[in-house]
Parts: structure tokens; sequence; C-alpha cells
């Protein structure tokens, strides 16, 4: 089937038509508009430090001083509830609102982001200020979890066709910045609570963050039609799994290229989210008496770094050696590592303990920040973002089957009387063994048959 | 008029940049002070 492009759209200052660039202006300004997004909704990874105080609310002070839950004050089971709906909204948003987002251009997404993610914020405070959960789910949840993923495919077209000559590198510094949004939210948070509470914390936040993303949304532009970076050719022919032509998003899902890899990044981010959830449990029960809460912290903070920083090193690794050999390495390097990681708790070498779960979630986050362009690889540039979308309904999924693996092993392990040391020795092989069938899935890696690409446009001239 | 255009870009460029850097940095910092109880 072939299909014609008809996403045009025609409006005030948000239209796709208002945000087309002017003549001289500096492609290097639009990282910093996608960073200004992906900055605030990247605050998600920093929920948690909401927890405790939203479950202390209606809090009595005990005869020792420590605070004492009140009878209607929310459990922390319940609390953890509000994290998941978010995740859960930001798969579907992007899922459903890809082909929206291709339709509409960058500028009226972030804005939309802008104003579900800050908005969901002012709801949700409401909900602190008058006591109603559900308030708070629908608030930060369905509408701040909207955001997020309209946030996040909202620059990821824009910056592939801007950096057509360096794609991975492009997308790799915005997804670095969902990355690291968590390092800006999580002190200051902490900070606001202590000046006026958890509501006040939430108003402060949603205007916040909906000033920030508007700044983005403002300096945000899409190339005109035709334009190429000054000396890049634009290649004329398919070479490997890099195609010239284009594949239509609903096409794209009828592929087996589209399935493999939906696999390979849920097999990627499911090893990865397991054990980055459990990091800080982990490192004290494997390093027992050596590694304290307190280093517990610490270390999950500089997993995190390289969580954020694999983002732009492993996306940007990926425009030199290609999308697939990149993922080749992280699944290589992955088995060797997760099989490796037992052994350092043996020997009881930090230092090599921490650099090999840097270097593993180094690698979780590279498998976020080099998929975009492997899919222009495979798709083309025209619906990337819609496809896009609809592989991160792979997140959505490795985010409930990662943890949940993790958790149900090592208990299974402790019930059966292994010591809380090596409880997760057979966890790791379990990782290792899901990174080999990563491997075997991008190994099948082939170009998309010609019966699935669109109608070929004229070739773009230099603007 | 060149060297205008140019010069105005060069500080929308760095003011942008900064916009997004200077957060992103004071939040890295945060971070790798509290990981270094992790060495000590």
């Amino acid at each position: 089937m072939k299909y014609h492009d008809a996403a045009t759209s025609k409006g005030g200052w948000l239209s796709r038509e208002h945000t087309v660039a002017e003549p001289g202006f500096n492609r290097w300004l639009v990282p910093p508009a996608a960073l200004c997004v992906h900055l605030c909704i990247g605050e998600v990874y920093a929920f948690s430090v909401f927890n405790k105080p939203l479950s202390l609310l209606h809090a009595t002070v005990g005869a020792d001083g420590t605070k004492v839950p009140g009878a209607d004050d929310w459990s922390i089971a319940s609390l953890g509830w509000i994290f998941s709906i978010a995740i859960l909204f930001l798969g579907l948003a992007a899922a459903f609102g890809g082909t929206w987002v291709e339709k509409v251009g960058p500028r009226k997404t972030m804005a939309a982001a802008a104003a579900l993610f800050g908005g969901g914020f002012l709801v949700a405070s409401l909900g602190v200020a008058w006591h109603q959960l559900l308030l708070v789910y629908f608030g930060y949840g369905v509408l701040g979890g909207c955001g997020l993923g309209l946030g996040y495919i909202s620059p990821v077209k824009t910056l592939m066709s801007w950096f057509p000559d360096k794609p991975g590198m492009a997308t790799g510094m915005a997804i670095m910045g969902f990355g690291g949004g968590a390092f800006i939210a999580s002190p200051l948070s902490v900070w606001l609570m202590g000046i006026g509470g958890v509501a006040f914390a939430f108003v402060v936040l949603g205007i916040v963050y909906f000033v920030y993303m508007m700044v983005g949304a403002t300096i945000v532009r899409v190339p005109p039609k035709g334009w190429l970076p000054q000396g890049y050719v634009a290649p004329r022919q398919s070479k490997g799994l890099i195609t010239t032509a284009n594949v239509h998003v609903d096409e794209a899902l009828k592929t087996r290229q589209f399935w493999l890899l939906w696999g390979v990044l849920f097999l990627n981010v499911t090893a990865g989210i397991g054990v980055l959830g459990q990091a800080s449990l982990m490192s004290q029960e494997m390093f027992p008496g050596l590694i304290t809460a307190g280093a517990a912290a610490g270390f999950v903070g500089l997993l995190s770094l390289f969580n954020m920083g694999g983002r732009f090193f492993w996306a940007s690794t990926s425009d030199y050696i290609g999308r697939r050999n990149t993922y080749m390495v992280f699944f290589a390097l992955g088995i060797v590592l997760y099989a490796l990681v037992p052994t350092t708790g043996q020997m009881g070498s930090i230092v090599l303990f921490v650099l090999f779960y840097g270097i593993i979630l180094s690698m979780y986050g590279g498998g976020f920040a080099t998929i975009p362009a492997y899919l222009k690889d495979v798709f083309g540039n025209q619906y990337v973002g819609a496809i896009h979308g609809r592989l991160l309904t792979a997140w959505s999924a490795a985010g409930i089957v990662g943890p949940v693996l993790v958790n149900y092993i090592r208990q299974y392990q402790i019930d059966s009387g292994v010591p809380k040391a090596d409880a997760y020795t057979v966890t790791m092989y379990i990782m290792a063994g899901l990174l080999a069938v990563g491997f075997v899935l991008n190994f099948m890696m082939k170009p998309v048959d010609e019966r699935h690409h669109m109608e070929a446009e004229p070739a773009p001239s230099r603007a | 008029m060149a060297n205008e255009t140019s010069n105005s870009t060069n500080v929308k460029l760095a003011l942008a940049w900064a916009f997004v850097g200077i957060p992103l940095a004071w939040g890295i910092v945060m971070t790798l002070l509290n990981a270094l109880a992790l060495f000590q």
C-alpha cells in the first residue's frame, strides 16, 4: 500500500507553518529547546522524594520525636501508584499521540506537553490540599503522564531533520536531558517542601515547569522543506539497514523489523530497569557492612549519572559505528558484565562493582537514546516520531516486567535459604540470558521490504 | 549587517545553552557530592 503525505496544518503561533526557521537560523538552538522539555519531564524519576512526605500529611509527633502517620494518611503502596500511572500514560500518549505530533509539529506538541505536565502538578496540588488521592492520581498520573509522553517524543523528529549528518548525537542530547532531569528535581523538590510543604512544592513546580517548557516551545524551529546542512550530501541509495525510503507509521507495524526492534528495546530496558530499581538494596546486601544506606544513595545517584552520560555517549557513537553494531555492543558487553557482577561481590571489590554497574546503566540509557536513530535508519525520517511513539510501549512493558523479575527472583532465593549477599547471582545470570535473546533479535535485523515503502518524493535540494 | 546577525545568533546560542546547562551542571555537582559517600 502506498501513502501520500498530507501532514500539514494551518493555525496561529503554535502551528507548524509558524515554526519554519527563518534564513540564518542556527540549528544548534534546537537541542537546548528539546532539553527545556526533557529536563522538566525527567522529573518523573525523582518523584519518589514526595512519597514519604505524602504519607505523613496528617501525621502526629510521637513521644520519641518521630512522626507517626495519621489514621487517614496514605500508605506508601497506594502512593507508588502515582508513578506507575504516570509511566502507563506516558506510553499510551506516546503510542496514540505520535500521529498527531507528526501532523501539528513540535511547538504545539511542546505547548500541549507543558500544559498537561504543569497543569497536572497544579491538579495534584489540589488533591494534596483536599486530601483526595484520586485527584493526585488524575493530576500527576493521568494528565502529567500524557504530558510526559507527548513531551518525550515532541523534539525527536525535529532534531533528526536538523541533524541528518548526526541523528544519534542530536537525539542523544535531548534524551540525555530526560536522564538528567531528576538531578535538578530531587534537591529542588526537597528545598520547596521545606519552605511550604508538598502542595506548595507542586504549585511552584507546575508553574516553573510550564514556563521552562514553553521557552523550549518558543525556541524550537523546523527546517524549511528540502533544507540540508552545509557540506552534507544526502545518500541517494539505501545502504545496509539505512534506507532512503519512508515507511508509513501504520505500515511499519506490519513489518518484522518493528517487532524485532520492539523486542530489542524491551529486553535492553528490562535488564537495566530491573537492577536500577533495586540498586540501593542490592549494593547494601552484596557488601554488608561496607556500603551504608547513605553510601547506597550516593551509588544510585552515580548510576543515574552513567545512565545520563550513556545516552549522549552511545547515541553519538552510533553515528560512527552504526545502530546495529551499537546494540551488538550493548548486548555482548552486557552479557559479560552481568555475569561478572556476582564475582565482584565475592571479591569484595566495590570499585569493580560500581564500574560494572555504571557501564551497564550507561548502556541502558544508551538504548533509549539510540533507538530513534535506529528507527530513522530502518523506516526513514517521515514518520519516525510516530513510529518511535508506538515503540515506546516496549518501555511501559519493560517497566512492569523488569522490577517484578528482579524482586521475585530475589525473594525466591532468600526463601530457599540462599544468603542475601548471594541472592542476586541467579538474577544476574537471567538478565544475561535476556540480553542473549536481544543479541539474536538484533542480529536478525534486515532492511524493510520495498513493498512497505511509501511513494518516493523528488530528492531535496540545498536551500 | 552580517556581523550583527552573527553576533545576535551567538548571543542567542549562549543564552539558550546557559538556560539548560546551568541547572543541569548544578544537579550533576549535587549528585557527585552525594556519591562521594560511597568511597569514604
